[in-house]
């Protein structure tokens, strides 16, 4: 019962966010305050929900991109085969992550044109580095005598990768899954400065024509969603966690 | 010993064959704007180098498939890299109609390329050498120097990005400087509040979780809101406080950026602190009340010392990530490398996102590559200590 308090807090959260993203204007009078006396105060040259949805479409396709060639590249290395590439993914994970997002979202522009694709390949890229380093480590920190006792009953090097390596290991990539949304719905927002359709769209909108209301409701609406999706990942990493106690 | 194939060498291999012999070398356009025509090594040199260069790339192709000794390979990937940029500052001159100031020469994708996989093989080779964190600042200091020297011997003059950087050398500087204030400027402030609030939640529980979820929070904003979240606020206290607007407070501009930025420094220097002074061994501190050391001698002669590795990495996380971060205060007028970024965006002049772009990555890297080693010696310091 520890947890029912967030629990309604976050339905609160929820319930509002939707509320808001539907009939936006039933908030009007709250943001009104904040703008000059002709100025609108909701978003107007769009809508939120739709910015909304493809803000989260991008944000969750560069993810799961980014999650199926970080787990692939992980489960190369920590195998025998790949054991040579390992030290220098140790250091390129740690190299990628002083790249500003910023520039790789600036950089990618020529290569690809404007609109969503720099924005796609930016967070494809940056989604990487925390999903491979945790599964770096979620699959060569096994105990070694599971490992061992996999290998004993006969399993076949694909068995013990799938029925044992992964599934333990899990929680771990799902923790750097999780880190990798939450850094990706934030920086999302910048790709609108490259014409990306995003929530980042109402942000910019909003400091171009002084609108504090705008910038306002961009901000929270990115922040809120980022709370209620870390949250979501955590929880289910705490179920599986469990699980794999129970078992 | 029989010849013996390097797995990671085929795929550095690959890309270096790509990048030399398939993909075009320099770009060249006849004015700023004009899409760019690719020219390959051989037109893109003058004759012999580009023959040259071909060869000492299908040598090195060679060289990096077989196994070879590790400190061999980071020699050739360093000469490789020194030989490639003092190319490209060749073809620039080469390609350049004499005379002609509109014409423009940039690297292409097969100098990137080509680039980025003697990259690889340096780094790979840093890698599996295990440097001690003196030689890997001393090696830095080697590459910024070389780096210095070429930008100061001319050679690279041709090249669009400069000639970005020539006509607007004074702004960069002031754009520099800005950058560097913003980035280090907020780190030092958040380890001004930080630290003690650490220590404060340290010592007082009850505090800790309220604190960490705040700031947790305050991560989750975009940036680009925060900073525009907080114009209103300082605009405000500009007005309505004494003597803060002479102070510089004003609602756009560095200010907003400034505080933005202290804002998410916060969590890594304030959870880094706690990390760290939770993990300061019970018995170090009980031989120290052993010996009568009062609190505050503890706080500063023990705990702080033992916490000082985990608190250097949320500070290394912070620096990082300040200087990544202070390119978006361009977009509330607060200056730094994003307003080339910016600019460059705006006007599709990918030269001078570049002009913005490469001073930003390298002054990140340079902060990581120094902080890392940093931690590494105090982490042997402790260990020596103990």
């Amino acid at each position: 019962m520890k947890r029912f308090l967030p629990n309604l807090l976050r339905l609160a959260a929820l319930i509002l966010l939707i509320a808001f993203l539907v009939h936006p204007e039933l908030f009007e009078p709250l943001l009104k305050p904040l703008v000059q006396a002709n100025a609108p105060a909701i978003y107007n040259q769009g809508s939120l929900l739709s910015l909304t949805l493809s803000h989260l479409v991008t944000v969750f396709t560069a993810t799961f991109a980014a999650t199926l060639v970080a787990v692939g590249l992980a489960v190369l290395v920590t195998r025998p085969v790949g054991a040579e590439f390992l030290p220098l993914s140790r250091s390129l994970v740690n190299i990628g992550q002083t790249f500003p997002p910023v520039a790789v979202l600036a950089l990618a522009v020529p290569i690809v044109g404007f609109g969503e694709k720099p924005t796609l390949i930016a967070l494809f890229l940056y989604g990487l580095l925390p999903v491979f380093e945790n599964a770096m480590t979620g699959l060569s920190t096994l105990p070694k005598a599971i490992v061992e006792a996999a290998r004993g009953t006969g399993m076949t090097a694909w068995q013990q990768l799938t029925r044992v390596e992964l599934p333990l290991a899990l929680p771990v990539i799902l923790a750097g899954i999780r880190l990798s949304v939450t850094i990706s719905l934030a920086t999302a927002t910048i790709g609108s400065t490259v014409a990306a359709k995003t929530l980042g769209e109402v942000i910019i909108a909003g400091l171009q024509s002084n609108n504090l209301a705008f910038v306002l409701q961009g901000g929270v609406v990115v922040a809120v969603l980022a709370v209620l999706i870390y949250d979501a990942f955590s929880a289910v990493e705490r179920a599986l966690a469990r699980r794999a106690g129970r078992v | 010993m029989g010849f013996r194939i390097d797995k990671l060498g085929v795929v550095i291999a690959a890309l270096l064959a790509y990048g030399g012999f398939l993909a075009p070398f320099a770009n060249f356009r006849a004015n700023r704007i004009v899409p760019g025509e690719a020219r390959w090594i051989i037109e893109a040199l003058p004759a012999g180098y580009g023959a040259a260069l071909l060869a000492f790339i299908a040598v090195a192709i060679a060289l990096i498939l077989l196994k070879t000794p590790t400190l061999f390979r980071l020699v050739l990937g360093l000469v490789a890299l020194l030989a490639l940029a003092v190319l490209i500052g060749v073809s620039a001159g080469h390609l350049t109609p004499p005379e002609n100031t509109y014409a423009r020469v940039s690297p292409a994708s097969g100098f990137w390329l080509s680039s980025f996989a003697f990259a690889l093989l340096t780094a790979d080779a840093l890698a599996r050498l295990r440097l001690s964190p003196l030689a890997r600042i001393g090696l830095l200091l080697a590459v910024a120097a070389t780096v210095a020297g070429l930008l100061v011997s001319g050679i690279w003059d041709g090249l669009s990005i400069l000639k970005e950087y020539g006509s607007r050398a004074e702004t960069f500087w002031l754009e520099a400087g800005r950058h560097v204030v913003l980035a280090l400027g907020s780190l030092a402030a958040a380890c001004l509040v930080g630290l003690p609030l650490g220590i404060l939640c340290h010592r007082v529980p009850s505090l800790r979780a309220g604190v960490l979820n705040g700031l947790n929070i305050i991560q989750t904003i975009p940036s680009i809101a925060l900073f525009g979240l907080l114009i209103a606020p300082l605009g405000w206290i500009a007005l309505n406080v004494p003597g803060a607007s002479a102070l510089g407070i004003r609602g756009i501009g560095a200010a907003p950026a400034f505080v933005a930025l202290f804002l998410y420094s916060l969590l890594p220097v304030v959870a880094n602190t706690v990390v760290g002074l939770a993990g300061v061994p019970r018995d170090a501190n009980d031989a120290a009340r052993g010996i009568g050391m009062t609190g505050r001698q503890r706080l500063f002669g023990v705990e702080l010392p033992l916490a000082f590795p985990v608190i250097l990495t949320g500070i290394r996380i912070v620096l990082v990530q300040n200087i990544g971060l202070a390119t978006i205060a361009a977009l509330i007028g607060g200056g730094g490398f994003g307003v080339f970024v910016f600019q460059g965006i705006g006007q599709t002049a990918m030269d001078l996102v570049l002009l913005g772009a490469v001073p930003t990555v390298a002054l990140a890297f340079a902060a990581a590559v120094v902080l890392d080693a940093a931690t590494e010696l105090s982490n042997s310091k402790r260990g020596r200590a103990a």
